[in-house]
């Protein structure tokens, strides 16, 4: 099989972060302040990255804007020639820094949504305060003339939020929104029953969604990933293990999907160990699901196996508890039945929900 | 669709680069690439924000010693599936 260059990198720069979203996507053994990569480490990640063919960074966390020395790593990022996005909840962000981050050459950012009024905001986010601050930011992005993308993580308790969240994008002059139906990994997971929605809302979320972007063609471009477990097919996780995409984590560990280290028995390499090139092409955690020969039947012989490529490795090894399996929300699994019944379940479930810890 | 009189102008937050690793031209655009081939690259080239569309075709038909009805025809797709994925604004 040849090994294509990866295209995108996404460098969780810190997994610091003043809210506490019950679906965050970091592991639930957070990386502690002093084991993240300096400024110097960063930098040369993002020469070895450009130089193994990334063109687009995704400078993310945790919350990025808690490291200090943000400006001179898009500086960097920027020297490389990366093209730079920033993912934030806009937390911290003030107008001189972001007049700093326009001067560095940030590219554009991508400010994350949880929810559409204060009271939903603040109460998902852990912050109070956090949504008016966040319509500051957003003001100022404008100001300031950086393109936008707005992301809102859908679940049971602010789905019905979506159309608004819509007519928000348009509103502050963003050009993209993603609408992403929450995925249950690390936090999430533990909140699966205060966040599955339902499959009403699941069908609901996709008409909103088609309505949308047909009336808002040329405005608004809309990005949507489905809920997988209330459909028939799974998603193409990170375009296909090993093919495209390239993350990093605080402390310097190089993983193939950002919850790669929920797999049991995968041994990841650091940037810090070993140059990032070597990794790509010949790491064991790289090569484990690369392309198709890792397959199992329903896959092997599926004519779709190089649209999906079986679906998310780590969600088969959260829901039954084997990486290698097909995605249980295929069709074609032997477990798909089951999950969509327990799905409904945990849609039925409390609302309640463990907000995610603070990292030290 | 754009027409004659529109100018073609390429926002910011989307820009031309070289990709040397693959050795082509490529679109970089917000968590978006889009591989450019010649013709492509030779359009995008022409947009500075001043000239219409149809001057730019003009040049290109000229350039390129081609029929400008069909270079016109062949960027006027290209650009409005820019337009559409809003990677390019015309004023
Ligand atoms: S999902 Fe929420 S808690 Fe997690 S990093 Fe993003 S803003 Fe912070
Ligand atoms: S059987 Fe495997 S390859 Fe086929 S659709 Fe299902 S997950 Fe995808």
């Amino acid at each position: 099989m040849t090994v294509t260059p990866p295209i995108a990198m996404l460098a969780e720069l810190t997994h610091r972060c003043p809210l506490s979203c019950p679906y965050c996507s970091n592991p639930v053994e957070l990386t502690r302040r002093d084991a993240e990569l300096d400024t110097a480490q960063w930098a040369d990640v993002f020469r070895q990255a450009a130089d193994l063919g990334v063109l687009q960074l995704h400078l993310s966390g945790g919350e990025p804007v808690t490291r200090r020395d943000l400006v001179d790593l898009v500086i960097a990022a920027r020297e490389a020639g990366l093209y730079t996005n920033l993912i934030t909840s806009g937390i911290g962000l003030t107008e001189k820094r972001l007049k700093e981050l326009d001067e560095a050459g940030l590219d554009h950012i991508q400010l994350s949504l949880q929810g559409t009024d204060a009271d939903m905001a603040d109460r998902i986010g852990g912050y109070r305060g956090g949504f008016a601050r966040k319509m500051d930011v957003a003001r100022w992005i404008g100001e300031i003339g950086f393109p936008l993308t707005l992301n809102a993580v859908l679940h049971r308790q602010n789905l019905h939020q979506l159309p608004r969240a819509i007519e928000m994008a348009v509103e502050m002059g963003a050009r993209r929104i993603e609408v992403a139906t929450v995925q249950f990994h690390g936090w999430a997971l533990m909140n699966r029953d205060a966040l599955m929605p339902t499959r009403e809302q699941a069908r609901e979320a996709d008409a909103i969604v088609a309505e949308a972007r047909a009336r808002l063609k040329g405005v608004l471009v809309i990005d949507y990933v489905r809920a997988d477990y209330h459909n028939d097919y799974p998603k193409r996780c990170m375009g296909g293990w090993g093919s495209t995409g390239i993350n990093v984590a605080p402390d310097g560990l190089v993983l193939p999907c950002h919850a790669a280290q929920t797999i049991p028995g995968l041994v990841f390499d650091r940037t810090q160990d070993r140059p990032l090139r070597e990794i790509w092409y010949e790491g064991s955690a790289f090569n484990a699901y690369r392309g198709t020969d890792w397959m199992p039947e329903p896959c092997a012989s599926c004519e779709r196996k190089t649209i999906d490529f079986g679906g998310c490795r780590c969600q088969a090894m959260a829901l039954v508890g084997n990486a290698s399996a097909t995605d249980p929300t295929c069709i074609k699994s032997p477990h798909h039945a089951a999950l969509q019944a327990r799905a409904d379940a945990f849609a039925a479930g409390p609302t309640e929900f463990t907000a995610r810890a603070a990292a030290g | 669709m754009i027409g004659a009189q529109d100018i073609p102008v390429i926002p910011r937050g989307v820009r031309m680069q070289f990709d040397r690793v693959r050795d082509r031209w490529v679109l970089l655009a917000p968590e978006r690439t889009v591989a450019l081939d010649e013709i492509g690259r030779a359009i995008l080239s022409e947009i500075d924000g001043a000239r219409s569309f149809g001057q730019i075709t003009a040049g290109l038909a000229a350039r390129y010693a081609a029929p400008e009805d069909q270079i016109a025809a062949d960027s006027r797709g290209f650009l409005g599936t820019l337009i559409e994925r809003r990677f390019l604004e015309v004023k």
